[in-house]
């Protein structure tokens, strides 16, 4: 094969040139990695999601009622748009979990015997389904399976409706609606402690004193049908029978967590790239335009022995090719691994059949086809400009640059310089652009360190709000069905309790004209020091005597603000209906709250005292007892400590974003690097000659390398408010986009953040600075001097 | 014959915009260039040799007047055709070589080589500039007469119908630079391409067949040689 002499020189200057080539290439591969990895996690969820919906029939409807008779399913099934039906009958259990010094919770929920369900049907994943006519046998959901390390064959002692009883382990599953779950009231799994089991019907119906009856019902509607008027004709249907009110997809909580985390994933898998590609585009731009304009010479030397401007141009394009093209690869094959990786990550909150990372050739093709078009862009555009030169005028070294002084010498701020800060000075107002450019691709950098770093201060204080300075106590207990006043004695008198403050739940629906939302609606005592209503300015709420206080994002749902009412009904008891006014709306981080009085509350349903559970302070000395105890009384449901719950949310974080911060570090940092070193670079072939002359006439080396690597650090630390302002516009883009009701990141950027970008950034000039600086020391002085500019 | 014209300039001008003045740097010049002759332009720096062996050799055009090369046109001449023109019938030697650093002697001139139509073989090129045992070296590893050697196969290597050299011993010492006006006497001779040598060294006018004095970017003199002298004759 003949290499032609044009490739060859290619091929030893690509290696000549390999640390520039290098970082513009691991830029590209960034930009092409982050595309991969976060675009691609956010299809193959997508991709799962619907598959498994499609294959399980996952619900459209659903609702839950105190009872109803099994008779009523025909009826249900007779509602215009509802394609199936399938009742079933569910309860909160307490589990007694030998290795829990609390007691753990269980949803049961019935499955058909005999046949698969019509809507939301388990997918077995290990072990079997349970056996017609057996009364102990119990599957259970494979987070509660795995967390817990049970294995097939085990037991677990159970209160079912008040009554122990011990049941056989025969298989672990997974269920469309409940691809993520929780225990209820709270958003992060605790898998631990909560799981989800599935029992056969007929032992189950009975159980409950639900014989030939159900209390929960899920339809699976047709193409195009009308969710509003179905979900109002069900409504109509069960009003009688204690309906809770149904509510489609979008409410129904495993869809909801999913689909939040699927937007807030869109929009980092759409916003990073974009930033990231964009970011690579303007580097290989910048860096190739002035690494081809270094080539002047040699380009008007092919010109003069006859190589046309087409050849020519071709290739030094080839210099782009090859950066973008290695880019790619690294880029693709590092989005592989880190994309099955981040998948890897939400299977173990998201529960699928089959979630599989699939490495999307399109996004491939995007990311280097956005990289190679702007390489192209910057190329073309220098390879222009050097070739539009007649052969004789480009071969002679450019004519000395026409310096004057600038506006900050004219302004008589020049007498305060150096010689040689002059000099910095002037470079720098010849090329107010490229040091402009410059400036920008470093504080793009800066930005994406503030946009990763921001999370973190964002998602501190959310933790911080949400459980040391909203959630006061130390335990919180939860009944597994509300109690009369005397509860409160009870938890009172366990030795080690200091402190009770009771809480009422009640379920309502809440309506503002055609807008309508069932909540669930938490009565506090008027002088409760336990929970607080807090906001994201660290403000405590105080509970109003009448009137609800409302998130403000269900406040902007529904429409209303301070001052406005809501026709508020009860869903259990009497099921009345009042208008009553919001007092207070709160801008919280997590979940959607409703908080009233509980005197208030009580207003509304009419019923004397009742206590769904209480907050606890205790004696830490005693903790264990109160622990023991309370795992002892029936009728406490769960018992949850803040401080397990911020560990457990903390070390999901772990997971998570830190790594995700990780990663955007190392990012930023290495666009940093691209620009900076590559500009010295850069600076340095240009004013070898300047600065070897220098040397001659008796400059030291650090004398000289201020010279060269002042302009870089004039550029930086120009740079460096800039970028604070392009991230912090970057970051409320982010959470304006990642916003929804499961949680907010606040928009809060801390000092620290903005000190540690700056570090962060420096750092990464200075080491770009002694990349070159090696090359400045071995600069041969009569060599340089010989050669022509 | 050295009687047939195959290059001849009528009336050149070339003047630089340098933003706040204007340099003449070619006055009405009148030249031609005869098959096979040897020339010497001589003259003072800044007197516009250079600029005209650059409008000669279609690296660069004039302001205003005609350049006609056998039969073509060139003074209105289109990017293509220059480069067409530079491509297959010119050859360049130039007082600071142009070599490409990053290749060797050898693919310097197969740079040459693998786009002209007829060319020589790039070590037969080298062979003839004395360097057929430096054909791997690079640019670096070579000494300044050496290196202007490479950038006589270079540009003779296409065998191009006219060899225009700048200055090609202006970066060299006495004894290197009559190795390299060896060379090129010798490459005159036998391919008898028509060669234009431009320097300041009055020395070397006895070298060929005419010598062109200019100054002031006007030719001011014309002289025909009765013998071209050996260089051994020539006084440095």
């Amino acid at each position: 094969m003949v290499v032609r002499a044009l490739n060859r020189k290619m091929l030893r200057e690509l290696w000549q040139l390999r640390g520039q080539l290098l970082s513009i290439c691991l830029v590209v591969a960034a930009a092409v990695m982050t595309l991969v990895t976060l675009r691609g996690t956010y299809e193959a969820l997508v991709r799962a999601r619907a598959e498994y919906y499609r294959d399980y029939r996952m619900a459209h409807v659903w609702s839950a009622l105190e009872q109803a008779p099994e008779s009523l399913r025909g009826i249900i099934g007779e509602i215009p748009g509802v394609e199936a039906v399938e009742t079933r009958v569910s309860s909160y259990a307490t589990l007694d979990l030998p290795w829990l010094d609390v007691p753990g919770q269980g949803l049961f929920l019935s499955i058909p015997e005999g046949r698969q369900a019509d809507v939301n049907d388990v997918h077995i994943r290990e072990g079997r389904g349970v056996r017609p006519g057996r009364a102990d046998e119990v599957v259970a959901s494979e987070n509660f399976f795995l967390a817990n390390s049970v294995e097939l064959g085990d037991t677990l002692d159970v209160v079912l409706n008040g009554v122990r009883r011990e049941m056989l382990i025969v298989g672990s599953a997974i269920a469309p609606d409940h691809s993520y779950s929780a225990p209820p009231g709270v958003l992060y799994p605790d898998d631990e402690r909560y799981g989800v089991f599935w029992m056969s019907r007929e032992v189950l119906g009975p159980n409950l004193d639900a014989e030939d009856a159900f209390n929960e019902v899920a339809l699976r509607l047709a193409d195009g049908a009308d969710d509003a008027a179905v979900i109002r004709d069900l409504d109509r249907i069960l009003e009688p029978y204690g309906g809770l009110g149904a509510y489609g997809r979008p409410d129904q909580f495993s869809y909801k967590v999913l689909n939040d985390e699927l937007t807030s994933n869109r929009t980092t898998g759409t916003a990073f790239p974009a930033v990231f590609v964009g970011v690579a585009a303007f580097l290989l731009n910048l860096v190739l335009s002035r690494l081809i304009a270094t080539q002047r010479t040699e380009i008007g030397a092919l010109k003069a022995v006859g190589y046309t401007d087409g050849e020519i141009g071709f290739h030094f394009l080839g210099y782009s090719l090859v950066a973008v093209g290695v880019g790619t690869i690294l880029g693709a094959a590092g989005g592989v691994w880190t994309g099955g990786w981040m998948v890897g990550l939400y299977e173990e909150y998201f529960k699928f059949p089959s979630l599989e990372y699939r490495l999307s050739w399109t996004l491939v093709l995007i990311g280097s086809g956005v990289s190679l078009l702007a390489a192209l862009m910057g190329g073309v555009g220098a390879v222009r400009k050097a070739v539009s030169l007649p052969p004789a005028e480009a071969m002679r070294p450019a004519p000395p640059a026409r310096f004057k002084p600038g506006w900050i010498e004219r302004a008589g701020l020049g007498q305060m310089l150096s010689t040689g800060g002059r000099l910095i000075l002037r470079n720098l107002e010849r090329r107010p652009l490229r040091a402009l450019m410059s400036s920008v691709g470093v504080a793009f950098s800066v930005a994406i360190l503030v946009i990763g770093m921001f999370m973190l201060d964002g998602v501190e204080l959310m933790m911080d709000l949400q459980f040391r300075v909203g959630q006061r106590e130390d335990l919180a207990v939860s009944f597994n069905r509300d109690l009369g006043p005397e509860a409160r004695h009870d938890l009172e008198r366990i030795p080690g309790v200091t402190r009770v403050e009771p809480y009422q739940n009640v379920m309502a629906r809440i309506r503002s004209g055609h807008r309508k939302r069932e909540v669930t609606i938490t009565g506090l005592e008027a002088d409760g020091q336990l929970r607080l209503i807090v906001s994201e300015n660290r403000r405590i709420h105080p509970v109003p005597l009448e009137g609800l206080v409302l998130s403000e994002i269900l406040a902007e749902r529904l429409g209303v603000t301070h001052g406005d009412t809501l026709t508020v009904q009860a869903l259990t008891g009497l099921r009345r209906t009042k208008n009553i006014p919001v007092r207070d709306v709160v801008k919280d981080l997590i979940g959607t709250s409703v908080y009233m009085n509980v005197e208030a509350l009580r207003k509304l349903t009419l019923e004397g005292p009742r206590l769904s559970g209480a907050f606890l302070l205790t004696d830490p000395a005693r903790v264990g007892d109160v622990n023991a105890e309370l795992k002892r009384a029936p009728a406490v449901a769960s018992v949850v400590s803040p401080m397990t719950m911020f560990e457990s949310f903390e070390s999901q974080l772990e997971d998570t974003l830190f790594i995700a911060v990780f990663f955007l570090i190392g990012f930023a940092m290495l666009i940093s690097v691209a620009v900076i070193y590559n500009g010295t670079r850069i600076a340095l072939s240009e004013r070898g000659r300047e600065l070897a002359s220098l040397r001659v006439l008796g400059f030291s080396k650090s004398e000289i390398a201020t010279l060269l690597f002042g302009e870089q650090a004039i550029v930086t630390v120009i740079a460096i408010p800039f970028g604070w302002v392009i991230g912090y516009g970057l970051a409320y883009l982010l959470v304006t986009g990642m916003a929804s009701e499961t949680y907010r990141i606040p928009l809060i950027v801390s000092t620290q953040t903005y000190l540690w970008t700056a570090i962060i950034t420096i750092a990464a000039a200075w080491g770009s600075g002694l990349l070159v600086h090696r090359r400045l020391n071995q600069m041969d002085l009569i060599a340089v001097l010989k050669t022509r500019e | 014959m050295k009687s047939q014209i195959i290059l001849e300039a009528h009336d050149l001008s070339k003047v630089y915009d340098m933003g706040e003045v204007r340099v003449r740097a070619l006055r009405s010049v009148d030249l031609k260039l005869y098959c096979g002759e040897l020339a010497v332009l001589l003259g003072a720096s800044g007197s516009g040799k250079s600029t005209l062996l650059n409008i000669l050799g279609g690296l660069d055009r004039p302001t205003s007047g005609t350049l006609k090369y056998k039969d073509h046109d060139l003074s209105y001449a289109d990017d293509e055709e220059l480069t067409e023109y530079r491509r297959q019938s010119v050859g360049f030697v130039f007082q600071l070589y142009n070599l490409i650093p990053s290749l060797t002697a050898r693919e310097n001139v197969s740079l040459v080589s693998e786009i002209a139509v007829r060319p020589m073989l790039p070590e037969e090129a080298l062979e003839m500039v004395g360097l057929g045992d430096r054909l791997d070296h690079f640019p670096a590893q070579l000494s300044g007469g050496e290196q202007q050697r490479v950038a006589i196969a270079r540009a003779v290597a296409k065998q191009p119908e006219i060899l225009l050299c700048d200055e090609p011993t202006g970066a060299l010492d006495a004894q290197t630079g009559k190795l390299v006006l060896s060379v090129l006497e010798k490459v005159n001779r036998e391919t008898e391409t028509t060669t234009a040598i431009i320097t300041h060294n009055v020395a070397i006018g006895g070298l060929g067949d005419r010598v062109i004095r200019m100054s002031s970017g006007e030719v001011t003199e014309l002289e025909i040689n009765e013998r071209r002298v050996s260089l051994d004759e020539v006084e440095w």
